[in-house]
């Protein structure tokens, strides 16, 4: 069947600004949208640039916006589109390096500002540390964020105020200030409780909407939130 | 541009991160990846890390030891597998320490299922021995990569080691046997760079990707295994490449044997659980190289489900909470792309070109090995499914792949450790870069020529219907003339793409040329094996011969062509026997 993809396209090297570029092609119904770039790519541009790896939605490479919705490129496929005019850009908010690949760095700054690693202050055991099923089970989803950037990239508040830290950062900050093995607590929500953290967060919901891996972000935000309220008290 | 450091790993999977939280500590470390590190496709391994811990049910390093042996089909060195097993509990537990979220049991410790090949001994009612299935694989629902991937970049993080993101790899500096380091290019401007070290260790994967219908990610393009044969360095056992037996239809992408280890059933279109005709003990959970041939030989035979070629996995009498908790991901996959839910209908699946077991010879400390006698490479290292220990011999279980990434990865920057105590940074050559250059150079001036996507493919699915489960000499022939020719075209390949910033194209073209590299030295490999030996199965030589194949095979790259040569199996405990499940 055939498809067009309108792609928003920017080369440093020759444009002044982003610009879109409609083509197109003839693909198998259950193709993912990445078949199609690929198609682009390999048969009638091959400067067409955008990142990906694994192709099935666990590496997080190839986060971009399709009919104004963040989303996985390998995660959709053609036949789940109505229409087949479908809109590609890449996703908001963050720089663009060339067509559908954004500069990350500021993304993986404010990562790296919520320390996003275990921090156990006690000697370990010969063995594993214990942790019950039901404590295992408060970071069960926050554990499958694949730093896509789908929901960051999504987040209004975000947009106003460069600064936030935005919803992928909480939500590890969340993955360690609820995992029964950490001793850095309060250290932990110092960093969120601050006037670039939690409370930007206005509940607004994108993140949940566009996350590829269906994780309830704004929820884990509001735990986190009731976390900093109670130690206030 | 020049930078320099002690310690430069080429790949952020699971070995090379694993050693660079190893070495972080006492040397100063650089990290090179083609891709930002969480996206490596180690990522991407779903069921579990093999480790003897006992948490469900009593279990011992000894069996893991005897399973990995007679599923390498007595192909692995029985050294190397020993020291892996042994190592496989602390290396998890330490894993558990560093913040991985393992699964849990009811008394909260690391949770373990049953995988292929696994087994523990059990003596029936009249008094005989026999194995059946063990929960040896540790697991996080069915994300075990993603959550030891992510938590190993997170101790990265934590340590400060330098990344080199988006970095692409193009030739290993080695001057009179010593490595002093490689050249990349930058991928956000073109830029090639040096990068000056007194050791170079490789973690950079696999080469699954020289087939049409795989499991692996477009990165792996066994960049580090290519890039290795040109600088004069041999590969081992490149012949043997897994096919994993459940591949979503008809993409080949991943599901997990963690799916048949929580109680799937394979189906042909008689409704039949066939495995019974082949591994009647183990079932579903044979090892992977025999469910594989099984499920090929079905399809073949025209047991496919409505004559098609694929077969059904059965997870609806698992019930949907089940999958919920244990099976998420797979779930998920199998709605996304072939819109089924398994709770209530089987998954359409087929065998996908998955993991390699050859690779860079090392040995068990992670030297990098100049030929068959066991010549160390002064300062270059290797660990992982780039590397070849060999602890997966002829065919690996499920589950000790993350174990032999992580147990590597560890030991080999334990060894690199003690070798930068007294390693000096060796001069390197002006010219460094100048080949790299050139190879630029031309891809940029030419204007013309033949097209990359068109060899790929040409080369994709020749490998997977010539090269692939069944193989036999007409076929390894007619493919060896095939990469030949696809390399003289390659000479001549064109860029359509010219600009230098995020060139993905040229990127291409280069992992093109590797895959082209090292197809050669699995095919050559595979037609001179005149046997059938676990993953390498040849028609028309349809048994196993350890009078004349019980050996590694060691390909050299040389100016007349790849040569090859072999060395002896370590055997220790176990004799080679017929391998039945």
């Amino acid at each position: 069947m055939k498809v067009t993809l309108s792609i928003q396209r920017f080369d440093p090297e020759k444009d002044e600004k982003p610009y879109r570029k409609d083509y197109t092609i003839d693909v198998d119904p259950a193709f993912r949208i990445l078949d199609c770039l690929d198609k682009v790519k390999w048969d009638i541009d091959g400067g067409l640039a955008y990142r990906r790896s694994c192709s099935h939605g666990i590496c997080g490479s190839d986060a971009m916006m399709i009919n104004g919705k963040n989303m996985l490129a390998c995660q959709v496929l053609v036949q789940d589109f109505k229409k087949k005019f479908i809109k590609i850009d890449p996703i908001p908010s963050m720089p663009i390096i060339k067509d559908l690949v954004v500069d990350m760095d500021s993304f993986f700054a404010k990562y790296e500002v919520v320390k996003p690693y275990l921090i156990a202050k006690t000697q370990p055991p010969v063995k594993e540390r214990y942790q019950s099923q039901e404590d295992r089970a408060l970071i069960d989803e926050a554990v499958n964020c694949i730093l896509c950037g789908a929901c960051s990239a999504s987040c209004p508040s975000l947009w106003s105020n460069d600064a936030y830290l935005g919803p992928a950062a909480m939500l590890k900050a969340y993955r360690f200030a609820f995992d029964s093995r950490d001793d850095a607590q309060n250290e932990r929500l110092d960093v969120v409780d601050s006037p670039d953290g939690l409370w930007r967060c206005h509940t607004i919901f994108n993140c949940v909407e566009v996350c590829p891996k269906e994780i309830n972000i704004t929820w884990h935000l509001s735990q986190l939130k009731k976390k900093c309220a109670m130690r206030e008290l | 541009m020049i930078h320099k450091h002690d310690l430069i790993i080429v790949g952020a999977g699971l070995a090379g991160l694993r050693a660079a939280v190893e070495t972080s500590g006492y040397a100063d470390v650089g990290v090179i990846s083609k891709l930002f590190p969480t996206r490596s496709h180690s990522g991407a391994a779903q069921g579990g890390i093999a480790a003897a811990l006992g948490n469900e049910e009593h279990d011992t390093v000894e069996w893991h030891i005897f399973d990995s042996v007679k599923g390498s089909d007595y192909l692995g060195d029985q050294d190397a597998i020993t020291m892996m097993c042994t190592e496989a509990p602390d290396a998890v537990y330490e894993l558990e320490h560093l913040g991985v979220p393992f699964s849990r049991t009811k008394e909260g410790k690391i949770a373990q299922r049953q995988f292929g090949g696994h087994t523990k001994e059990v003596i029936d009612e009249n008094g005989n021995s026999k194995r059946m299935p063990v929960l040896r694989a540790c697991y996080s629902a069915d994300r075990t990569g993603h959550v030891i991937l992510h938590t190993l970049y997170e101790q990265c993080v934590k340590r400060n080691v330098r990344f080199y993101s988006e970095y692409f790899i193009l030739s290993l500096i080695i001057e009179e046997g010593i490595c002093r380091g490689l050249t990349a290019f930058n991928l956000l401007d073109g830029e090639i760079h040096t990068f000056h070290s007194k050791a170079v260790m490789f973690g950079t994967g696999g080469y699954g990707r020289a087939y049409r219908v795989t499991s692996n990610a477009y990165a792996n393009s066994g960049d580090g295994v290519a890039i290795a044969f040109r600088a004069g360095i041999p590969l081992e056992d490149m012949e043997f490449v897994q096919f994993h037996p459940t591949g979503l239809y008809p993409l080949g992408i991943l599901v997990t044997e963690g799916a048949r280890g929580e109680g799937g059933y394979l189906k042909n279109k008689d409704g039949e659980r066939f495995m019974k005709n082949y591994a009647p003990t183990v079932m579903e959970l044979a090892p992977r190289d025999m469910v594989t041939r099984s499920i090929q030989t079905e399809i073949n035979e025209g047991r496919g489900i409505d004559g098609k070629d694929f077969v059904n996995l059965d997870l609806t009498h698992l019930g949907a909470a089940k999958l919920k908790e244990r099976l998420p991901e797979i779930t998920g996959f199998a709605k996304t792309y072939v819109g089924i839910d398994p709770v209530k209908q089987p998954i359409p699946i087929l065998p996908t070109a998955h993991y390699s077991m050859g690779g860079i010879p090392t040995n068990l400390y992670g030297n990098v090995l100049a030929d068959e006698k066991g010549t160390i490479v002064k300062g270059f290292f290797a660990a992982g499914e780039c590397a070849c220990v060999s602890v997966h011999g002829a065919n690996r279980l499920g589950t000790n792949s993350l174990l032999d990434a992580v147990v590597h990865g560890r030991r080999t920057g334990k060894t690199i450790v003690k070798f930068l105590r007294d390693a000096e940074l060796m001069p390197i050559p002006e010219n460094a870069e100048e080949k790299d250059r050139a190879m630029f150079a031309k891809l940029y001036a030419t204007t013309s020529g033949e097209n990359a996507d068109k060899i790929r493919v040409r080369l994709k699915e020749e490998m997977t219907n010539k090269c692939g489960v069944f193989r036999n000499e007409k076929d390894l022939l007619s493919m060896l003339d095939t990469i030949h020719e696809l390399k003289e075209k390659f000479k001549n390949i064109s860029m359509m793409h010219k600009g230098v910033v995020f060139n993905t194209e040229l990127m291409e073209i280069i992992e093109l040329g590797n895959l082209l590299e090292f197809s050669d030295a699995i095919v050559t490999g595979a037609l001179a094996r005149k046997e059938c030996r676990g993953a390498h199965w040849r028609v028309d030589h349809p048994k196993r011969d350890d009078e004349n194949w019980l050996k590694h095979t060691i390909a050299f790259k040389t100016e007349k062509g790849i040569e090859l040569k072999y060395k002896p199996v370590t055997i220790l405990n176990y004799q080679p026997q017929e391998r039945k499940y």
